[in-house]
């Protein structure tokens, strides 16, 4: 069952921007695409471990500061030769507000 | 008998709605309130009345034989009051009247921002035919302005309207930019582009802070929060509608955003229905006429007891102003499981993307040429599979098997007197006449025009125009582009945000043809660059466009914490400023103090939250950001000179001082280190750096193209000045003419084996030239020479806190 948690405002992340929830099991980097979409993944690049949260956001995507691998953020899949995968969380945004999905970070951490 | 009808509302909505109950022969006696004094018009022809494309008589759809011939009781320029829902009578100013079935299409108010002044005379809405009239007469006036605040639909078709009647009209927009709900920043910058053509200045992310008034209590001018004052005779505020639920909430109905109906259009009430602008359907409220004519057909059905229910479809738009060409339907925002098809055609001024979900065309952006608007809309409409006819879809149903797009066409389009060689002041014009004069090659356009002759930064573009001139004679040698999303390499670029004057990045992604809707990472940070180096004064540097370490001013370690060096001016130091230092490093635990080559001291493994805080401390005894994380100048090395050192000749930690002091803050196109030595012993190991000045006992000598990195090289001998000052201009004057011309990550000495350091040296030994370069480049610091690190301290706190911490909820 879906349990929604109230995160914050749309517009306390920046358009092409991130910020980050902490949560028991690490950050989720919660990311602002220019259409106003909005993603939630582990805040880790499964290559060296790089905050993807201070990467760079075009379309979909986002390419980790570290070394520049690029994630389609709607699969958390490195795209092009780079092999690997980030998690990835449920959001949604309602009347300007994003929610994350409780019962997924609680799952995590059991797991 | 037949039944009593009573419609509150003569709209457009209640209007189609009767029209369906006469033709169909219903069996009501119809009255009909109006508070306006006449009775249906149709709303959305008042922008071509407006400018002068239509009169109010054309815009008439019922007139008062058409009420006589239907048998309707007008009771127009009298308003209702109330509903008294027991006795099913409706109460107007002038008496009452009962009712089986009652019909409420109050529609909309617009909505007026409570600033200061909003009630001044001379402000007023766009919404009837008096405020159409209020506009129309300003036009009549000679030299009047107008201000329109909103840049949606309804906002611009009153600048476009009062434009055209000779009103210097402003559009005030809070948003980045015109109509964000139909359009994407794409089509957003081309509509902006013609209104601009027509006259009409367009402000985006503008707040309006305070309506001024004039000594008789008209409206004088629109004040904005960044102090601008913009002069108005008349301000038009167009920012929204919002329901006009007043009478329906007031009779006791449910009202939610808008009077809640259900499918059958029904309220709350049984006998009591609703349709138009006043009503909330699942949710959602309407603005647009589409799905108003829909409501009519459901709404008329079900007083007819037909079984009908309202399902509200995609809608398109398409903006009434002659000239501006757009259309925009369905949903066209990214998202999981959706792709884009974009195509753009800078020569013509083109813009089109569709969106696709799985082989379904979901929605359509169209500026410039929106011909083929309607066939996208119903493939949308009726969710066509469009797999068969995907690569083509773009180019409409007449293109099916088309010509692709042309990524030549930004050449093609620029004019004949545009610039194409700035060294030696080429146009277009002129290569093209020495092409068709028979030079035919590179080599050949060089010879006769000089073009791409000196520091060769255009000739992918004279390589262009050669290629548009001669077609398929000419063979394009292949050079590499920026990255994947463009076909233009970086010099190309760079010479064409010049030459066409893009001072943004959406004009960037359009005029040169951008396969992606916003960059990637590769070619958003060279544009923001570029931008901001040309247009200093236009362009606003986008954060998010840069890369980690330039957003949060500090440099990102391999775990994820930060570096953090301050700014110690020619590498001087105090006591002060080192317990400073100290005091940060205990207080926040600092693991790892480390002094650099350049001079300063480097603090280690800072968390990015703590990084404000550790400015602050440091700002308040003095230090500012050492910029040892920018694409900028970095630090100016030197020795202790002629106060303390026996050999020393000039006073080189006074001169590293002065450049420091001159030159922080600026971008440049990679990293800029300096050096001052004060005699040719070289301490400060000058010769290898980006600049360097050895200080000798008849002046200065000046080198510049060192390298100290992955490659390592002496400098090169640039300029011997005289005197400090000779030697701040003259440097001045190479950064500023390597900001504007190098690639993005070329180090000065990269780009001096580009350009050729003999080219470096006549640009800046020509004394007007030389000049002009620092002039330009003082121009830029008066812009870009700030602390970030107080900026953020004080405006972008909350970028380095998390957003929300849920280690409570997640423990429990």
């Amino acid at each position: 069952m879906t349990q929604w948690i109230d995160i914050a405002a749309l517009v306390d992340i920046p358009r092409q921007g991130a910020r980050v929830v902490k949560t028991a099991q690490g950050c989720v980097a919660v990311f602002r695409t220019l259409d106003d979409h909005v993603f939630a993944l582990e805040d880790r690049c499964p290559h060296k471990g790089g905050p993807l949260s201070e990467g760079i956001v075009h379309g979909h995507k986002v390419t980790c500061p570290l070394h520049n691998w690029v994630f389609d953020m709607n699969t958390g899949e490195a795209q092009g030769a780079d092999n690997g995968q980030v998690g990835t969380f449920t959001a949604k945004v309602e009347a300007g507000r994003i929610y994350l999905d409780a019962t997924q970070l609680m799952a995590r951490s059991a797991a | 008998m037949k039944k009593k009808l009573v419609v509150i509302g003569a709209g457009m909505a209640s209007g189609r709605m009767l029209e369906h109950l006469f033709e169909a022969n219903a069996d009501y006696d119809v009255t009909l309130f109006n508070a306006e004094p006449r009775g249906n018009y149709n709303r959305l022809m008042l922008s071509p009345v407006l400018s002068g494309e239509k009169t109010y008589e054309q815009i008439v759809t019922h007139d008062d034989a058409w009420y006589a011939e239907n048998g309707v009781t007008c009771r127009f320029g009298e308003k209702v009051t109330g509903i008294d829902r027991d006795r099913k009578v409706v109460i107007g100013e002038n008496g009452e009247v009962a009712y089986d079935k009652l019909v409420i299409g109050t529609g909309s108010n617009p909505f007026i921002i409570p600033l200061p002044g909003h009630d001044l005379k001379g402000v007023i809405p766009y919404r009837d035919l008096e405020d159409t009239q209020s506009m129309m007469d300003l036009g009549a006036k000679p030299g009047s302005k107008a201000v329109v605040i909103g840049g949606g639909l309804l906002g611009l078709e009153a600048a476009a309207g009062m434009a055209a009647r000779g009103v210097e009209v402003t559009v005030v927009h809070i948003m980045g930019h015109l109509m964000e709900r139909q359009l994407d920043e794409a089509a957003g910058y081309l509509l902006r582009k013609s209104l601009g053509e027509k006259g009409i200045k367009v402000m985006c992310k503008a707040n309006s802070k305070e309506i001024l008034a004039d000594e008789n209590g008209h409206v004088r001018a629109l004040l904005l929060d960044d102090g601008t004052e913009l002069p108005c005779d008349l301000l038009v505020m167009a920012v929204g509608i919002r329901p006009n639920t007043k009478l329906g909430a007031e009779a006791g109905l449910a009202v939610g955003k808008g009077i809640h109906v259900d499918d059958q259009m029904v309220t709350s009430d049984p006998d009591i229905l609703s349709l138009g602008e006043c009503v909330e359907h699942n949710g959602a409220i309407f603005g647009l006429v589409a799905p108003l004519y829909d409501q009519a057909r459901v709404l008329a059905n079900t007083l007819m007891g037909i079984e009908d229910a309202f399902k509200n479809k995609e809608v398109s738009t398409k903006l009434k102003v002659t000239g501006c060409d757009l259309f925009s339907a369905g949903d066209f925002a990214e998202g999981e499981g959706r792709e884009d098809i974009v195509f753009r055609d800078p020569a013509r001024g083109v813009y089109k993307r569709l969106i696709l979900q799985g082989n379904k065309v979901i929605g359509a952006v169209m500026y410039g040429d929106t011909a083929d608007g309607a066939w996208f809309y119903n493939h949308i409409k009726e969710g066509t599979d469009v797999a068969e006819m995907r690569d083509t879809l773009i180019f409409g149903p007449a293109y099916q098997g088309g010509a692709a797009a042309d990524p030549l066409s930004a050449v093609a389009a620029l004019p004949a007197d545009a610039e194409i060689c700035g060294c030696n002041g080429v146009c277009k014009g002129k290569i093209v006449d020495a092409i068709n004069g028979g030079a035919t090659t590179l080599d050949g356009v060089r010879a006769t025009t000089k073009a791409s002759n000196s520091c060769g930064t255009c000739t992918g573009l004279v390589e262009q125009v050669l290629a548009v001139t001669l077609g398929e004679d000419f063979v394009m040698p292949t050079s590499q582009p920026i990255c994947k999303c463009s076909d233009h390499t970086h010099e190309d670029v760079r010479r064409l945000i010049k030459a066409q004057e893009l001072k943004s990045m959406p004009a960037v992604f359009q005029e040169l043809a951008w396969k992606t809707v916003d960059g990637c990472h590769v070619c958003r940070p060279a544009l923001n660059y570029y931008l901001l180096a040309d247009w200093p004064l236009d362009y606003q540097d986008d954060p998010q466009s840069r890369f980690i370490n330039e957003r949060k001013h500090a440099n990102i370690q391999k775990d994820g914490t930060f570096s953090v060096v301050p700014r110690m001016w020619g590498g001087m130091t105090t006591s002060d400023e080192l317990r400073a230092i100290a005091d940060v490093v205990d207080k926040f635990k600092i693991p790892t103090v480390h002094v650099t080559g350049g001079q300063r001291i480097d603090l280690l493994g800072v968390k990015g939250e703590d990084l404000p805080e550790v400015w602050s401390d440091l700002n308040k005894a003095g230090m500012v950001s050492g910029h040892a994380y920018s694409k900028g100048l970095r630090t100016v090395k030197t020795c202790v000179g002629k106060d303390h050192c026996r050999f020393g000749t000039q006073d080189s930690t006074g001169l590293g001082i002065n450049l420091e002091k001159a030159l922080w803050g600026s971008w440049t196109p990679h990293k800029v280190k300096l050096a001052v030595s004060g005699c040719p012993r070289n301490c400060a190991e000058a010769t290898c750096k980006d600049i360097g000045v050895v200080c000798v006992d008849s002046g200065y000598e000046i080198g510049i193209a060192g390298a100290a990195g992955m490659d390592v090289k002496e400098t090169e001998a640039f300029h011997k000045a005289a005197s400090e000052e000779e030697v701040l201009e003259y440097v001045q004057a190479v950064m500023q003419l390597y900001r504007e011309n190098a690639k993005y990550l070329d180090r000065i000495y990269k780009w001096v084996n580009k350009v050729g350091l003999d080219w470096v040296k006549e640009q800046v030994a020509d004394e007007a030239n030389r000049k002009a370069l620092v002039e330009r480049f003082l121009i830029s610091q008066s812009v870009y020479q700030k602390d970030p690190w107080a900026e953020h301290v004080e405006k972008e706190q909350a970028r380095y806190t998390p957003m929300a911490n849920l280690m409570m909820e997640a423990a429990e």
